[in-house]
């Protein structure tokens, strides 16, 4: 976090590149990794506009990652392996290089063809052919990355999935599926009543989310391939915090249908809802354990908001933060080693994580209106709320708090922002 | 999507209109006249106490201090004038918004809007009005009337409205 240097270029870069990708954006990247690898990425040959886009998201995705350093290629353009002179690598100090073409074919599909290439040991660590419809160009670039990423951290890459947020412009909410990186913006709902809270389903195909279209709050579960949708609790009250279990079966959710805010379980064709939780107090922003046996949540039962865990099954219900201030937002991290949440102290809010062995909640930010921290699949990144030049935005923090990005919609409020699945 | 869309802000609309239009019963009984002279002095008809604005009844906003869902002293009066105003109007109803302050989060804020929504109905309830008479909503931070990150925009945020 001492590190706080501004990589304008990179922002130019993808400012550049809004235009043409329709409704987005700019990033801004602030700090370093500790240990970045060196690795060149050379343009890819063939078809110079597909070639040029690939490029771009490649770079931006390993850059953002906070765990890579781009060595500038200029002058070598090799694109087969027989073109490749490894010494031309190692007095440049990149420890892999990667090199490909793409081709625009006649039945309207690209194809890229790449290889990722260990330099100093001068072997061929990964090769691969892509192949996808040419309006998904972009999706081209972050599979590549993705691979990168893999072989080089040995981490699977989070670039090919996509986030979920709600965008809210004056009177005007719209729920928001895009690529990982803000780009490639679908309207999921749009209408002049809030909406909020969601949540994906496991494999993907699903959000459930909260909206207020009939006058209060309803949890409603839509599908992102057939947009058919069930209202899954319309109870009496306010219906809200819908969260999946892990097998996809159902949902703990916040209803106030016996009185205060209350946690239960329903399954995800809304049926068969169990009450949870019996405290009388706030009980809400439910969170299931990768394991699906405990959930994580928010209670004011002892006087302030703080975060609290209990079994699915029933028993003994457990405060996991203490000390100044208030907690919220709570979520486990995908190893379920611990769990990120929204810190609030002194009229700040900063992303917190707490290791469930140490028992210590750490700060990852420098703290202000920074709000709803997520997981990448692979717990390397966290994806959250923020604030900058008096809007919402989306925001990502590395989960050792090295390196974050900022990312500007073209307009409006980014709130409530998740992380999807691996699909 | 579209059109599900179209019809919710339909129901809305026309609902807004059935709140809104028992408050202006007087208003509509006139024939319109042409004439641009003092309006007709009514002394005979009996003015609904909800529509004079010197009334107590006037105040349909009650203020809460930072995640606190209590009623406070000052608000209570105005609080059992709206549950005598219900008790002897048994045919009106009421709709109790109850709404927070940006700091916390949105499912936290969404339910403490209700539970201040939900203490402002008790104590209605407790001054005469029927449950039946009563339905509560809350909107968290959702629909904010002052959107500045300050207190005296968080200040206004924080309250319960009783809307006829």
């Amino acid at each position: 976090m001492a590190l706080r240097v501004l990589q304008g270029m990179v922002g130019l870069l993808l400012l550049a590149q809004a235009s043409v990708a329709s409704a987005v954006l700019s990033i801004e990247i602030i700090g370093a990794g500790e240990h970045q690898i060196p690795v060149a990425i050379v343009p890819f040959g063939g078809d110079a506009r597909l070639a040029q886009t690939i490029n771009e998201v490649v770079a931006g995705d390993l850059q953002r990652s906070g765990l890579f350093r781009l060595i500038d290629v200029a002058g070598k353009s090799p694109h087969e392996l027989a073109e490749v002179s490894y010494p031309d690598w190692q007095v440049r100090g990149a420890d892999a290089l990667a090199i490909g073409t793409v081709t625009a074919q006649a039945n309207g599909r690209i194809e890229a063809r790449f290889r990722l290439l260990d330099v100093v040991k001068q072997i061929e660590l990964a090769g691969q052919s892509v192949s996808a419809n040419d309006d998904q160009v972009r999706a081209v670039g972050h599979r590549v990355a993705d691979l990168i990423y893999e072989k080089l951290t040995g981490d699977k890459g989070v670039f090919s999935t996509r986030i979920a947020y709600v965008n809210r412009q004056g009177r005007k909410f719209s729920l928001i599926v895009a690529d990982s990186d803000g780009y490639n913006e679908q309207t999921v709902l749009a209408q002049n009543e809030p909406i909020m809270s969601p949540a994906w389903s496991p494999e993907g195909s699903h959000l459930a989310y909260v909206s207020f279209e009939t006058g209060h709050a309803v949890v409603y579960v839509q599908s992102l391939h057939t947009r058919q949708r069930l209202a899954l609790a319309d109870f009496r009250g306010s219906n809200s915090a819908p969260a999946w279990s892990p097998d996809g079966k159902q949902l703990a959710i916040v209803l106030t249908r016996d009185g205060s805010s209350q946690i239960y379980l329903i399954r995800s064709d809304g049926s068969g809802i169990r009450r949870l939780t019996f405290s009388g107090a706030i009980d809400t922003e439910p969170n299931f354990s990768p394991d699906g046996q405990s959930l994580l949540f928010t209670s004011d039962r002892g006087g302030s908001a703080q975060i609290y865990s209990m079994p699915v099954g029933g028993g003994q219900e457990q405060r996991m933060t203490f000390g100044e201030g208030n907690n919220f937002s709570p979520r486990y991290s995908p190893d379920g080693k611990g769990f990120v949440c929204t810190h609030f102290v002194n009229g700040k809010f900063y992303i917190a994580a707490q290791d469930f062995q140490t028992g210590q909640v750490e700060t990852l930010t420098a703290g202000g209106w920074e709000k709803k921290p997520s997981f990448a699949p692979n717990g390397k990144l966290i994806l959250f709320a923020s604030e900058a030049r008096g809007r919402g935005i989306l925001a990502t923090v590395s989960s050792d708090g090295r390196v974050q990005q900022h990312m500007f919609t073209q307009s409006g409020d980014a709130r409530e922002p998740v992380w999807g699945p691996h699909l | 999507m579209k059109k599900l869309f179209i019809s919710f802000v339909l129901v809305n609309l026309l609902a807004a209109c059935a709140s809104e239009k028992p408050k202006e019963p007087v208003a509509a009984a006139p024939e319109p006249v042409p004439v641009v002279t003092a309006p007709a002095p009514a002394p005979a008809v009996e003015v609904d106490p909800l529509n004079d604005p010197a009334n107590i009844l006037a105040k349909r906003s009650i203020y809460f201090p930072f995640d606190v869902s209590a009623v406070q002293e000052a608000d209570k009066p105005v609080v059992l004038a709206h549950a005598k105003y219900l008790s002897e109007h048994p045919d009106r109803k009421v709709r109790v918004e109850g709404n927070a302050d940006e700091r916390g989060s949105n499912e936290y804020n969404l339910a403490l809007g209700q539970r201040r929504a939900d203490s402002v109905k008790k104590m209605l309830e407790l001054g005469g009005a029927k449950a039946s008479q009563i339905d509560t909503v809350s909107y968290g931070e959702e629909k904010p009337r002052c959107t500045d990150h300050n207190e005296a925009c968080w200040k206004q945020n924080r309250r319960s409205d009783i809307k006829y």
